[in-house]
């Protein structure tokens, strides 16, 4: 058995040089790129000497408000490179018509639009939503952490581990071509052999724990550790939209953890579950992943809907309409999206009362949905519009989602899905709503709850610019995909023989070019308003006329978030506060008891990634090392005693008296 | 075709601003839809013609809430700005349980309209069910017998077997017009779908299962047809022409497909089953008897057992102990290391050829390869200790460039 012992292969598995593409001028081109970014990055933090501070007040932070920053830095930078995906795609798309082959091989061309799918719904969407729930429910429910703080922190640096290793596919080895959802049989050892699929796996449980155990401590956080006074029905819409969404991550990851376990034994150990012999069931697959998938989209959504909600009262200056319904249309909404996840795949021949069922199961969601657009309809009704930055992007976001709507509302008539699916047009359905609800739905987060987090508004003009560029581009690029689907282009493909499409994807290659000017807008937003922060300082902590809870503590808010545990007595309690003139109290104040940093997480999650990387790249030695050192970090872990502390009284004093004087100052500033 | 129609003359009346907007919203609809060819708003079998009908009519449906609802957006941020002075400041209120039965109440009648509207037409247009009607008001006439077609999937092409014929075509298929053709449809090695515009909607073609299709094209001429489910790396050029013949015509093209003198048996099978692109129009005389029900079986293979007969053993209780000589008469998805050819697209290190690039792997076109010559990136003839190479009689140590890509991996001790 040791007679054929390789030494290089038991050091490095299947790794060797060859994995480097530097015959690739585009990845050539990217890793130079990267390296001198990354280099200039880590030089500037050397020199400046700023890695102590890194770690201590940011990497093994447990403050939830830190891990939410995290996130959404995390997000952007995602955003980044899921975007210069779809700038390859539309490019290749654009060119290769006719006798042009365009830029990219079909082998090249299939990694960028799984990289594109998977990148932006994992590491873009999720890291987003989850940065924002993160940082404002605690605020916003009166508490001072999430329910198990230590758990937040590994759960952002598991997705950050499995954001990394996706990144590293680009510079060792290669990406899945096998989609975004690693479609059966195409995603098993025979038809995808290498090391793509074992990429997008890992990257995909790694991350995956990191969500799961985040979904569990936000619901904890909800359901325990709401303020005094604070019923179920007197918590703030964001908070139920965060709850719903929770509960659906931690039912339905579950789901892909263990689809992709499954596959991976295909891969790894041949098993059969996925295969086309031995009564492997494909169909199988394509059921699970879509379990997973479709509750995922609302995982995604809802939270969105919770910015519009907060955002549209807060704008409109007016207690949200038809707030009850609005928490039942939510929770309606949730549980009915389990249960249409075979619209994805219609075309695949189940009977027609099965799919009859699930097309009208997928229409019923529009009946609590569409409730919800009327009531933000009815609470700009009488109200008192200001169009800051925040609430034009629910300007945007109505009309776009209302028009997904309608497509994807076509799309769930079996018959006619018949025609469309799988087509520019189903491509066009999906980015209407990711985009025009979810990714609107975060910017106006961002623009909104900012102030909150750094001290400062950011600067309106450049905001402006932004959503005017989204909106404007999302359109030209799409509205060509929808009438290419009517001319039954189909989606995933990298040449075209029909030369009637080119002026359509020529439309859509401009408008990503727009897009791309909306997210350079919003990077020159935020350095514009860091350097003019004096001038957009926030003094107040309220710097919108808010309603919430958030918005009654400083920005940003001190460590503890409130000195005081608020009380609440009415929905929208911190409008409820300042109608009834309340008081800030300034004495009195006791020690706060509070969580320990650790960097546990950022060991456990580096451990994860070493772990993924080997299973990669066949490394058993480094596998089986990182799983000793895993199981070992967890165990010593527990014995660490040393995981609290008190703020002193007296610090805590002196932080409010700072607070007294800024608020002060800035009525002065004010008057 | 509905939408169409050019802008009708009308009596002249009105300011010539009016006039001009008559013209125009039907000129722009016009140019809009027919201009760019829109097959799936425009097709010419009857399936794809109530399936865009259906498109249509629900379109129609939501258009009734949608409409209002964006006007009222306009309208509400309007006329309650901040600093319009004039319009009613209402902080408060926030409940009206009137307004409420409304908003839960119109989406809920639409959505029993399109329920009832989808639950009718998802029986009637199951792709699975023989037709009743050639058009509108014109049933199947009781003397016309549908054709079949059985349709296979292969990686990246489309292969067309015609059992009443007894002939193949490869990359084309014709059918008569008016004739109702009844497709059996399935894959060798991964999904995709089975997708003419013009004909009827898509169905998926999946290994070793069999779907099936109705439909009818009522007009002659020449249509695309292609996969719309990815496949790999050929499936950008995974089209085929569909021909739709007068009966005399397709009488024709039986006979010239019959002429080619082409084989079609489990051999030529085996052959054209290999990862192609772009493969020209092939045309088979004679085909292999129950080379299909093979296919379907994924037993096309000498000595491989199908599918069938696996069911018929399990369901008997297995074969217990013997069933390990079964093994090897089963698999079918490694049949690529097998016979000594990479999987399809196989790249490092699943193969010597390099990871991203612009190598092309087997099966597929060359393409521009100068950027990749040379240094070690080069494709590899020699084994290269079980490193970069699928090919049989590779050395393989510990660490496999593949595990589970090819059976003998497993039995060897």
């Amino acid at each position: 058995m040791f007679s054929n012992l390789d030494l290089r292969q038991l050091i490095f598995g299947r790794l060797t040089l060859e994995a480097i593409p530097y015959h690739e001028p585009i990845l050539l081109g990217t890793f130079i790129a990267v390296a001198i970014g990354g280099a200039a990055l880590l030089g500037a933090v050397t020199w400046y000497g700023k890695w102590g501070y890194l770690w201590r007040e940011w990497f093994t932070s447990v403050d939830h408000k830190k891990i939410g920053i995290m996130y959404v830095v995390l997000a952007i930078v995602m955003l980044l490179r899921g975007f210069a995906d779809a700038v390859m795609m539309i490019t290749q798309k654009a060119l290769s018509v006719g006798a042009s082959e365009g830029y990219l091989p079909p082998h090249h061309y299939d990694q960028v639009f799984t990289a594109h799918g998977m990148i932006m719904i994992f590491f873009m969407a999720m890291p987003f939503v989850t940065g924002l729930m993160n940082y404002v429910m605690p605020l916003q429910i009166g508490a001072r952490d999430v329910a198990f703080p230590f758990l937040n922190n590994f759960s952002f640096w598991m997705t950050a581990g499995g954001a990394a290793l996706t990144m590293l596919s680009l510079f060792v080895g290669e990406f899945s071509r096998a989609t975004w959802l690693a479609y059966a049989p195409l995603s098993g050892a025979a038809y995808s052999p290498g090391v793509g699929v074992d990429y997008y796996i890992w990257g995909l449980q790694i991350a995956g724990v990191g969500t799961t155990l985040s979904g569990i401590n936000l619901i904890a956080t909800i359901a325990k550790m709401r303020a005094p006074g604070m019923s179920l029905m007197k918590m703030p819409v964001f908070c139920w939209t965060t709850l719903a969404s929770n509960a659906l991550i931690v039912t339905i990851f579950p789901v892909l953890t263990a689809t992709l376990a499954l596959l991976s034994l295909d891969r790894y150990v041949g098993t059969h579950f996925f295969t086309n012999d031995f009564g492997g069931n494909t169909m199988l697959y394509m059921n699970l992943i879509w379990i997973w998938g479709h509750p995922e989209v609302y995982v995604l959504v809802l939270p969105a809907f919770g910015i519009y909600s907060e955002v549209t009262s807060t704008f409109c200056s007016k207690r949200l309409f038809g707030y009850t319904s609005m928490v039942y249309a939510t929770m309606v909404i949730a549980v009915v999206s389990w249960l249409v996840w075979l619209h994805h795949f219609f075309t695949m021949g189940a009977g027609p009362t099965v799919n009859a069922f699930f097309g009208i199961a997928s229409m019923i969601i529009s009946i609590p949905t569409g409730a919800k657009v009327f009531n933000w309809l009815f609470t700009m009704y009488r109200g008192q519009i200001r169009f800051d930055v925040p609430f034009i992007w629910v300007m945007g976001f109505i009309p776009t989602f209302v028009i997904g709507g309608l497509t994807g509302v076509l799309l769930a008539v079996p018959p006619a899905d018949f025609i469309v699916h799988n087509s520019l047009f189903l491509v066009a359905h999906f980015h209407n709503v990711i985009i025009g609800a979810v990714v609107f739905g975060v910017l106006a987060g961002l623009q909104y709850w900012f102030p909150k987090a750094f001290g400062y508004t950011l600067d309106p003009f450049w905001g402006k610019v932004s959503f005017w560029c989204w909106l404007i581009g999302f359109w030209v690029v799409f509205t060509p995909l929808y009438i290419l689907g009517l001319m039954g282009v189909t989606r995933r493909t990298q040449h075209f023989d029909d030369p009637d499409v080119q002026p359509y994807l020529t439309v859509a290659a401009i408008g990503v070019f727009i897009i791309m000017a909306g997210i350079l807008a919003l990077l020159v937003q935020l350095v514009v308003s860091y350097f003019r922060r004096e001038q957009l300082r926030d003094r107040t902590g309220d710097p919108w006329g808010g309603r919430t809870l958030e918005w009654s503590t400083s920005s940003p808010p001190p460590p503890y978030n409130f000195a005081y545990t608020p009380i609440i007595h009415d929905l929208d309690a911190w409008w409820d506060m300042k109608k009834r003139g309340h008081d800030r109290p300034l004495e009195g104040f006791r020690p706060i008891h509070m969580p320990k940093n650790t960097g546990t997480g950022v060991i456990l999650a580096g451990l994860s990634t070493v772990l993924g990387f080997a299973m990669i790249w066949y490394i058993w030695w480094l596998a089986a090392l990182s799983s000793a050192g895993l199981i070992a970090t967890a165990v010593i872990h527990t014995f660490n005693y040393n995981r609290d502390f008190y703020i002193p009284a007296e610090d805590v004093t002196r932080l409010e008296r700072e607070r007294t004087a800024q608020l002060t100052r800035g009525v002065g500033a004010d008057a | 075709m509905v939408l169409a129609h050019p802008p009708i003359a009308r009596r002249a009346r009105g300011s010539w601003l009016r006039r001009t907007r008559r013209g125009l919203v039907p000129l722009a609809a016009m140019g809009l839809l027919t201009g760019c060819n829109m097959v799936v708003l425009n097709p010419s079998g009857d399936i794809a013609v109530q399936q865009r009908n259906l498109l249509i009519a629900s379109t129609a449906l939501m258009l009734i809430v949608i409409v209002p609802v964006i006007a009222l957006t306009f309208l509400y941020a309007w006329r309650y700005r901040a600093s319009n002075a004039k319009a009613i400041y209402d902080p408060d209120w926030h409940h009206s349980t009137q307004l409420e039965v409304v908003i839960w109440t119109i989406p809920l009648l639409i959505i029993i309209a399109l329920g009832a509207m989808t639950w009718i037409s998802t029986h009637t247009l199951d792709p699975f069910r023989p037709l009743s009607r050639l058009a509108p008001n014109k049933p199947v006439p009781a003397d016309v017998k549908p054709l079949t077609v059985q349709v296979v999937a292969l990686d990246w092409k489309w292969l067309f077997l015609y059992p009443e014929h007894g002939v193949a075509s490869l990359n084309e298929m014709a059918a008569p017009v008016d004739v109702p053709i009844s497709f059996k449809i399935t894959s060798s090695s991964v999904w995709n779908t089975f997708y003419v515009p013009a004909l009827a909607g898509m169905v998926y073609a999946m290994p070793g299962m069999q779907t099936q299709l109705h439909a009818v094209m009522n007009k002659a001429g020449d249509f695309r047809g292609q996969s719309a489910h990815y496949s790999g790396s050929g499936f950008s050029r995974m089209n085929f022409g569909f021909r739709s013949l007068s009966p005399q015509d397709f009488d024709a093209w039986v006979a010239k497909t019959k002429a080619s003198g082409t084989r079609l048996d489990r051999d030529a099978y085996l052959k054209i089953e290999k990862p192609s692109e772009a493969v020209p129009v092939q045309f088979f005389g004679t085909v292999e008897n129950g080379l299909f029900d093979a296919i379907l079986g994924l037993c096309v293979e000498p000595g491989q057992m199908c599918v069938a007969e696996m069911h018929h053993l399990d369901r008997s209780g297995g074969a217990g102990e013997a069933s390990e000589a079964n093994r090897e008469r089963l698999e079918y998805d490694s049949r690529r290391g097998r016979s000594g050819d990479e999987s399809p697209a196989a790249t490092f290190p699943a193969s010597g050829r390099p990871p991203q690039g612009s190598v092309q792997p087997e099966g597929m076109m060359p393409r521009d390869q100068e950027l990749s010559r040379g240094g070690v990136n080069a494709p590899k003839s020699e084994p290269d200790q079980g490193q970069g190479n699928a090919r049989p009689g590779a050395e393989r140590g510990p660490a496999p460039a593949q595990l589970n890509n090819r059976p003998s991996d497993r039995h060897q001790h």
